[in-house]
């Protein structure tokens, strides 16, 4: 159990400014460990940047850093993302 | 659109004495927890520290025996690439100088190693000279697990992303090999004097 | 500035503070009227953003507790006391004033009547105001689904929407306060933060499949979702918004 910890929807408006639609619905799966599960419910860490991680392996799946009026988007553990049209 | 001010708001943060900033920072009084990840808890008893890479051989320490390294207190200012910084922290810890003692001298840089996954690089020029410590004690204490504890690389000159937590060695490379957020965005090096936060600044 | 006018993309624009108005001695509703709001759902939330004169910014994320068309919605914030950017939204903003959000964003931590029910809704203090914005879509849809609020606050005083929550009660709403630090005089109610026995008493059973949504500090969080899987809740229909360390 982690105290600072946040849900994937805490940066549903950071990832909405660059995705033309919202992306916690969208369904993640880890390139880890292959579980796969709403972008919203991944675990949220703030760091010098932004890591998202798998709930069930605790890979990070997604990484944001912002700044500079630019975001630079890792996606080092997502095999996929599967979004609704 | 430029920001629209809030009238009336000024935040906790202010700009610090003249020269003692560097740009774009704000001095805040308290301590933010920032991490990429959860807090390891490794057992003290389960707990090394080692040289390993490009070095003639691997050192490695126990907890006991890390403690009993000479160690030194020193107070800096620390500098987090999400703007704000700490004046005047006291730590205590043992200089990487120590650590590294002429180890793998053709090895130009370093990866620190961390529990729960963590990484990030360094020219060797940049931790060592009296530049860097590996720290187990803030403001008198045992260094807290959500600040990094048992350990931390603490590197005050650069980001303090680079003042890795949780960390547990220094891997020697001739060749620098980004850390984790030198992959996903950072800068190789985060001089905060020149603003050194992203790739690319 | 061209990234707003893209089509599709998100970011940030003017509110205008139309009221602040105090629900507890620790809490207040803002009502923002935003130009052009294109609507939300029941759970979603904006991110305000503000500015100094020298240029530093904060941003924080808060649930909107309204519902409705038109481009009128509430923020009901907690002060923290060591907060940055709470006391100035409850204390320091005032009728006129203008704030930058970002929103609506949220599409998980969702409820709206076309998902039925049961409903499991728990609340940890500033928690229940993503919670209250799914009570009032569930009221005005003249919704009768079988819903259970179970809400933990320190003390009487600190319970928001108090008198609404009493009279939204029937009707198949069922709402259970808890008061862990001091109780008022002849109080009967539960007396201690919330564990698994009280979710067993309180909510419906795993076998009614119902759905979850737990709000308010990432500890409360962390120890409700455990209770409940340790209950035999389906991990998989149980959202959760945690607020991080200390509130909303």
């Amino acid at each position: 159990m982690d105290a600072y910890m946040l849900d994937g929807n805490a940066v549903a408006g950071l990832l909405r400014e660059v995705f033309a639609v919202e992306m916690t619905t969208a369904t993640a799966t880890c390139g880890e460990c292959g579980a796969a599960g709403p972008v919203g419910a991944l675990r949220v860490f703030r760091g010098a940047g932004i890591v998202m991680r798998c709930g069930r392996c605790d890979a990070a799946m997604v990484t944001i850093a912002e700044g500079d009026g630019r975001m630079c988007l890792g996606l080092p553990g997502v095999r996929m993302l599967q979004i609704a049209l | 659109m430029s920001p629209l001010i809030s009238r009336g708001f000024s935040g906790r943060r202010d700009r610090g004495p003249d020269g003692r900033v560097p740009p774009g920072q704000y001095v805040t009084l308290d301590f933010p927890v920032l991490s990429a990840g959860p807090t390891p808890h490794t057992p003290l008893d389960q707990w090394d520290f080692s040289i390993v890479g490009e070095a003639d051989e691997p050192r490695r320490w126990t907890w006991e025996e890390f403690l009993a390294l000479p160690s030194e207190e020193v107070t800096v200012d620390i500098h987090c690439v999400t703007k704000w910084s700490k004046l005047d922290t006291v730590w205590r810890g043992v200089s990487v100088d120590v650590l590294l003692d002429g180890a793998g001298a053709s090895a130009g840089f370093i990866s620190a190693f961390c529990d729960g996954g963590y990484t990030t690089n360094l020219p060797r020029a940049d931790v060592t000279g009296g530049r860097a410590w590996v720290a187990y004690a803030y403001d008198g204490q045992p260094l807290a697990p959500e600040h990094g504890g048992p350990a931390r690389l603490l590197v005050p000159h650069l980001y303090f992303w680079k003042s890795a937590k949780w960390v547990r060695g220094l891997r020697l490379l001739e060749e620098d090999e980004p850390g984790f957020w030198e992959r996903y965005g950072y800068h190789d090096r985060g001089d905060p004097w020149r603003e050194q936060r992203y790739q690319g600044d | 500035m061209a990234r707003a006018a893209l089509p599709g993309r998100l970011s940030w624009r003017v509110a205008d503070v139309v009221s602040v108005v105090r629900e507890t001695p620790r809490t207040a509703t803002i009502t923002l009227d935003v130009p052009g709001w294109p609507g939300h759902l029941p759970g979603q939330h904006v991110d305000v953003r503000l500015t100094a004169d020298d240029g530093y910014q904060a941003q924080r994320g808060y649930s909107i507790a309204s519902v409705g068309d038109g481009t009128r919605l509430d923020l009901t914030v907690e002060r923290l006391d060591d907060g940055e950017v709470s006391p100035y939204l409850t204390d320091g903003v005032r009728a006129g004033d203008q704030l930058e959000v970002r929103g609506p964003v949220g599409g998980w931590f969702v409820w709206e009547p076309a998902l039925g029910g049961p409903l499991l809704l728990v609340a940890g203090g500033s928690g229940i105001v993503p919670l209250m914005a799914m009570l009032r879509a569930r009221r005005a849809a003249a919704d009768h689904v079988e819903t259970r609020l179970l809400a933990s606050w320190r003390g009487w005083d600190d319970v928001i929407y108090r008198d609404e929550l009493a009279r939204l009660a029937g009707d198949g709403l069922r709402v259970v306060h808890t008061l862990t630090r001091t109780r008022p005089p002849g109080w009967t109610g539960y007396a201690r933060r919330v564990d698994a026995e009280m979710l067993a008493e309180v909510g419906p059973p795993p076998a009614a499949r119902p759905l979850v949504y737990v709000c308010g500090p990432t500890p409360f969080v962390e120890a409700v979702a455990e209770g409940l899987v340790g209950l035999g809740h389906d991990p998989g229909a149980i959202r959760t918004e945690r607020f991080g360390p200390t509130g909303g």
